[in-house]
């Protein structure tokens, strides 16, 4: 356990684009009725305390990381998206960014969607 | 993030979990699970439009209006509801006071539930195992580390936020404040203040100080 907490650095509302992504992810099925808030943090809960158990998790990348992993595991539960089709689908995103030239927008292969941050 | 090094051939590949997410949405949004302009405006929302900005407004009209001070402490939501604030997950508002004999603090040591309509994202250090952890067991400890120390004779409180009610702390007014209008008091609240790792200070030239 650190006990040194740091508190006085200025930061961002999201650290990473990510986060903001997860966020907005989960915050939108819940608004959907796709889970109850309470539903979200039983679950949550348990992940985060899951993935602490061996480290201090510190409130940045790693409490993300929880977040995800809780999001992809009631997704899959649910049928909405399960774990074979998220890894094929993220690799498709993967080829897409490495096809890409650098500075030009990234699309997915028939999909209209594209990712123009980076 | 910018990334104009020319040895680049290829678009900057995320990170792993970026790519995840992104999947996620694609999937979702194929399914018509998902809007993804929706996601845009949440995004939008929390990083421009909520913050601690709204909390200092809320406790600089408590500093002002006492009958609002006394209806905010008794029932929070209806009276945040009309200043335009409500939970979009459902959850109910609590304003605790401090006072001279009682300081309070706010934490989730479930996660970190927060009144994200008061408040916005809550900060890093307080969805960290170090302060979730830590305050429960010695606040003062955390305090210190804040740069806060309490008069011996006032007790700390620490409220556990859950997914069904989230704390915010009504701040002491400072001293010396009393010709200072709503807005100029509002600038003085800080997002810490409000979770109670802060005290809120007077000015040090504020029209009523005499120093």
């Amino acid at each position: 356990m650190s006990d040194c907490i740091s508190y006085d650095a200025p930061e961002p509302v999201f650290l990473q684009p990510w986060h903001a992504q997860a966020f907005a992810l989960t915050v939108h099925l819940n608004e959907q009725g796709r889970f109850s808030w309470a539903q979200w943090v039983e679950r949550f809960s348990a992940t985060l305390k899951h993935h602490g158990l061996d480290r201090d998790l510190d409130g940045g990348d790693d409490y993300f990381t929880a977040w995800l992993a809780t999001l992809e595991a009631i997704l899959s539960e649910a049928g909405s998206a399960n774990p074979q089709e998220v890894e094929l689908v993220r690799r498709h995103w993967e080829e897409a960014y490495l096809s890409t030239p650098h500075g030009e927008p990234v699309h997915l292969a028939g999909t209209r969607a594209a990712d123009t941050t980076c | 993030m910018p990334h104009d090094h020319a040895d680049h051939p290829h678009a900057l590949l995320p990170p792993d979990p970026a790519l995840r997410v992104k999947a996620l949405e694609t999937i979702l949004t194929r399914k018509g699970l998902i809007d993804p302009a929706a996601l845009d405006e949440i995004i939008d929302t929390y990083q421009n439009k909520i913050g601690p900005q709204n909390g200092a407004r809320v406790v600089a009209k408590a500093w002002t209006d006492p009958n609002f001070r006394q209806a905010l402490l008794q029932d929070a939501d209806p009276v945040l509801a009309e200043l335009g604030y409500y939970g979009r997950q459902g959850e109910h508002m609590v304003v605790v006071e401090n006072t001279a004999m009682l300081h309070n603090m706010v934490v989730c040591t479930l996660c970190s539930c927060y009144p994200w309509p008061l408040l916005g994202i809550p900060p890093g250090w307080y969805k960290s195992d170090a302060y979730r952890a830590r305050v429960v067991r010695e606040p003062r400890g955390v305090l210190a580390d804040f740069g806060v120390s309490l008069p011996v004779e006032s007790a700390v409180r620490v409220w556990d936020s859950t997914a069904e009610v989230r704390y915010m702390v009504l701040p002491m007014r400072p001293e010396g404040t009393e010709d200072m209008d709503e807005a100029a008091l509002a600038a003085l609240v800080s997002r810490d203040a409000m979770i109670g790792t802060a005290l809120v200070a007077a000015p040090k030239h504020s029209p009523g100080a005499d120093a």
